[in-house]
């Protein structure tokens, strides 16, 4: 899909919690001594006074400050998240609210498990290149639910990134194609009233992530013609590191390619904000010219393929916090029921 | 030209948690003792002070309640809240009543009763003396919001937090003599730096505590005077006001109100400082009785501590405060402790003080303050 | 829950904004009539940079109804020259003291329980990064 008016993005911000567990104090409780190592070695948890909402907000000022356009050219906010603080209110009004858009907009939170933040994305490029709007914030955010002692808690991170697309002139990376790839697949969901999700084991892999991811990267390179090659970086949707690393392979990318954007090995997996976050990690570095890739996956399922390029202008892009120093701000939770607080597992 | 202004009759309940009375009981009983000891009957009017009837007792037109449950109805009954400084509040209104010649007698109770509630909920009741929107509903606390200012206090004076320990130890000692005090025990320095804390710096002994009590003075012109009355004349009356947000004021360790209250009532008495024989300060934290010397021109900052160290303000010291125990030990069920403070002095000057008694009291100087200093009523009373 | 009081006080709990007097330039939070420097009444809003230092703070050991503790709150010094009065977060206690540099964050102030309704509104956190200008 290429939209009738050329689309860039303006600027972008992340948001990672300053809270980390280390998954072996996980293991501790919940697995034989001499099991496998977790996938990944920690993971960040939202502080009691975080959730989607607030964290939202901040990638979303550093995202407006970095574009320096005033607030009232954006004309479109979504929320992409499955962990919203509220089943009925949209999350997307009080960010709108908070950044200071409000009240000529469309607004509204979507939902598409882990590809809920792209999928955002596709509104943007869509209403900025129809014409329809001159700013289009996309967020993926999540503070990612797991059951206690269950796979997923061992790599449910928190954290995801805004990206502001407007019209090309100006911006400082350009939306070449996009395209999408979905399917009733079920293979992780979570019913309303549930607390946390349930998934389907193996069944997640080859059909699920790796199906859909495969499916939208292929569709969308032979879309604009390049090789994996042509790519500085490549960023994937990240459940566990050896995923990012096998879609990778399969497709052609090095390991190289998706080494900056492959955060989840600091920070477990952010879910809807996971991709995005990736995607800001790689725009902290990259350089004027630069192609960039990127593929998310959702569950349920889906994948949105992006294909970027760094533009030459500088527009203060690098203003404000990074991915990396949100990565290095971290506080270690001491014990299990710090973070079992933390997360409001704990019922009473 | 205003009218002379006597007190004739003071009453007092104890001061403690009292499971087996209410509002309308606390405040009987005192209002009952006060108009015995001024042995008179015509009562024109009925002042209430009480801060969180609504709040923790689900009752407001609490004025009414008391004048019909002691008797007084069908009397002009009013309620006056001014937050911690209520009670005293309350006995501003009668003063203004008779001194304006409207009232020949009127009544000045305080009572609070606080010991129903759940501590989160007298939390909450006490942080609406506070701003709701710009620090209650931040999660500030009353005592939170004394903690910065004790803070701020020990940053910029360079001392530590046992140098307030001298206030808490006399309040105890006074209130041990004190049959209506709370507390009956005194408490030593170690006690006092081993405490817990309530909010760093301040320890849960920098602290008045909750609790329930009711205490009344009757106020009457010069006419109602008879020769059996051993009458306490209000020399002045004065209430000032400061910004409620603690983040509003220039200076977060100046207590404008008290100082301007203080001045004003030194102004109408017609003297000064040096001629106050006992101070009842807001003794609700330690930060504040330290500040209320420096207010009311007692000592400079620097001299403060230094002298309550030296014994300046206990018993037996050059300026006696908090006689029978102050807010400290006494105790401070919040809107009743201003009338406290005022019948505590009235007895001083009666020279009825028993074993608290402060030789040859002629002069008392009574604060109470509410919401950190936003507002201050100061009482000179003269034997 | 108090809907309205809490939808009356979106803009300076969401984004700090108190006004800037159009007679006297001088900046105040929160938002009053008129000007407490010169009393005009020609005051615009003005979001506070939310850039200060630590004027003084404590831990709040017991807090009012529908908080849950502890947590830190502080007096903060704004770099306009007013002063407010927030919790702090995403620091620990230790790491705390006057004069620390301290910038605005929007967060979960108080939940009106597990139904009830979400208030969010400003603390104050060590600065991370520095921001625009």
């Amino acid at each position: 899909m290429k939209s009738k008016i050329p689309v860039g993005i303006l600027g972008y911000g992340a948001y990672i919690p300053r809270l980390r567990l280390h998954t072996k104090i996980i293991s501790a409780i919940w697995r034989a001594a001499g099991s496998a190592a977790p996938a990944v070695a920690e993971k960040s948890v939202p502080a009691l006074d975080e959730d989607v909402i607030t964290m939202s907000i901040e990638a979303g000022r550093t995202a407006l400050e970095r574009a320096g356009i005033a607030p009232d050219r954006i004309g479109a906010l979504w929320v992409g998240t499955e962990s919203k603080p509220y089943a009925v209110k949209p999350s997307a009004t009080v960010v709108a609210q908070a950044l200071g858009i409000t009240p000529q907009l469309v607004a509204a939170d979507m939902e598409f498990a882990c590809k809920a933040g792209s999928e955002a994305m596709q509104a943007a490029v869509a209403f900025v290149g129809s014409g329809l709007v001159q700013g289009a914030l996309a967020i993926g955010m999540d503070t990612a639910q797991a059951r206690p002692g269950d796979a997923l808690e061992y790599t449910a991170g928190s954290g995801g990134a805004a990206m502001l697309f407007g019209p090309a002139s100006g911006a400082l990376a350009l939306v070449e194609a996009s395209t999408s790839f979905v399917t009733d697949t079920p293979d992780f969901f979570r019913r309303e009233h549930a607390p946390f999700p349930e998934h389907g084991g193996r069944f997640t892999g080859e059909p699920s992530y790796f199906h859909h991811t495969l499916s939208a990267s292929r569709r969308l390179l032979n879309e604009v013609g390049r090789e994996p090659k042509e790519y500085a970086h490549a960023v994937f949707h990240q459940p566990v590191p050896k995923f990012v690393e096998r879609v990778a392979k399969e497709l052609g990318f090095t390991e190289e390619q998706v080494r900056t954007g492959l955060v989840a090995r600091r920070m477990g997996n952010a879910y809807a904000g996971s991709s995005l976050l990736g995607l800001a990690a790689v725009l902290d570095v990259a350089r004027p010219g630069d192609r960039i890739f990127f593929c998310s996956y959702g569950s349920g399922a889906g994948s949105d393929a992006f294909s970027f390029q760094i533009t030459g202008a500088a527009a203060n892009p690098r203003r404000g916090p990074t991915v990396e120093d949100y990565l290095s701000r971290s506080h270690h939770v001491g014990e299990y029921g710090e973070y079992l607080r933390a997360r409001r597992k704990i019922r009473y | 030209m205003t009218n002379d202004v006597y007190i004739i009759g003071t009453g007092q309940t104890p001061v403690g948690e009292h499971w087996g009375l209410g509002m309308r009981e606390l405040a009987s009983a005192a209002v009952v003792e006060a108009i015995a000891d001024a042995k008179t009957e015509g009562v024109d009017a009925l002042y209430v002070g009480n801060m969180l009837g609504g709040a923790l007792n689900g009752q407001e037109n609490v004025a009414t309640l008391i004048a019909d449950a002691v008797g007084l109805l069908p009397a002009e009954a009013l309620k006056i809240e001014a937050a911690c400084a209520s009670g005293a509040a309350a006995v501003r209104a009668a003063f203004l009543a008779v001194a304006s010649g409207v009232h020949q007698l009127a009544v000045a109770v305080g009572v609070e009763k606080m010991t129903d509630a759940l501590p989160d909920v007298v939390t909450s009741a006490l942080a609406t003396a506070a701003d709701q929107d710009f620090e209650a509903s931040h999660g500030l606390s009353f005592v939170a919001l004394s903690a910065l200012m004790m803070r701020r206090y020990l940053y910029e004076t360079k001392q530590d937090r046992g140098a307030f320990a001298p206030f808490a130890l006399l309040a105890h000692q006074n209130a041990a003599t004190n049959p209506k005090a709370m507390f009956r025990e005194p408490i030593s320095t170690e006690q006092f730096l081993g405490c817990a804390m309530a909010a760093e710096p301040i320890g849960i002994l920098d602290a008045a505590p909750v609790c329930d009590g009711a205490a009344a003075v009757v106020l009457c012109s010069k006419a109602m005077l008879r020769p059996h009355h051993r009458p306490i004349r209000v020399a002045s009356s004065s209430v000032a006001t400061d910004t409620i947000a603690l983040a509003a004021r220039p200076d977060i360790l100046a207590l404008r109100a008290a100082a301007r209250s203080a001045s004003r009532a030194f102004a109408a008495a017609q003297c000064t400082p040096e001629d106050i024989d006992l101070f009842e300060a807001h003794d609700a934290f330690t930060i504040i009785t330290a500040l209320s010397l420096e207010a009311c021109g007692f000592a400079p900052r620097s001299e403060v501590l230094k002298r309550a160290a030296e014994g300046y303000y206990a018993r037996g010291g050059q300026l006696p405060i908090s006689t029978f125990g102050g807010l400290k030990a006494r105790g401070h069920p919040v809107g009743a402790s201003g009338t406290y403070q005022i019948a505590e002095a009235v007895l001083q000057l009666r020279g009825e003080a028993g074993p608290n008694q402060v030789p040859r009291a002629r002069r008392a100087l009574t604060q109470s303050i509410g919401g950190h200093g936003s507002v201050a009523v100061a009482h000179i009373l003269e034997a | 829950m108090d809907l309205p009081r809490y939808h009356r006080l979106r803009a300076p709990y969401y984004r700090l904004e108190g006004q800037r007097c159009g007679s006297c330039g001088s900046i105040q939070y929160p938002s009053r009539t008129a000007c407490r420097s010169c009393h005009s009444r020609e005051l615009q809003p003005h979001p506070l940079s939310g850039r200060g230092t630590i004027f003084s703070y404590t831990q709040v050991g017991q807090p009012p109804q529908g908080f849950a503790g502890p947590y830190l709150v502080a007096m903060v010094q704004l770099e306009e020259g007013v002063r407010v009065t927030a919790q702090l977060t995403d620091v620990e206690p230790h790491e705390v003291e006057i004069g620390l540099p301290v910038e605005m964050v929007v967060r979960r102030l108080r939940e009106y329980g597990p139904n009830g309704y979400l208030v969010y509104g400003y603390k104050f956190r060590p600065r991370i990064a520095s921001r625009a200008d």
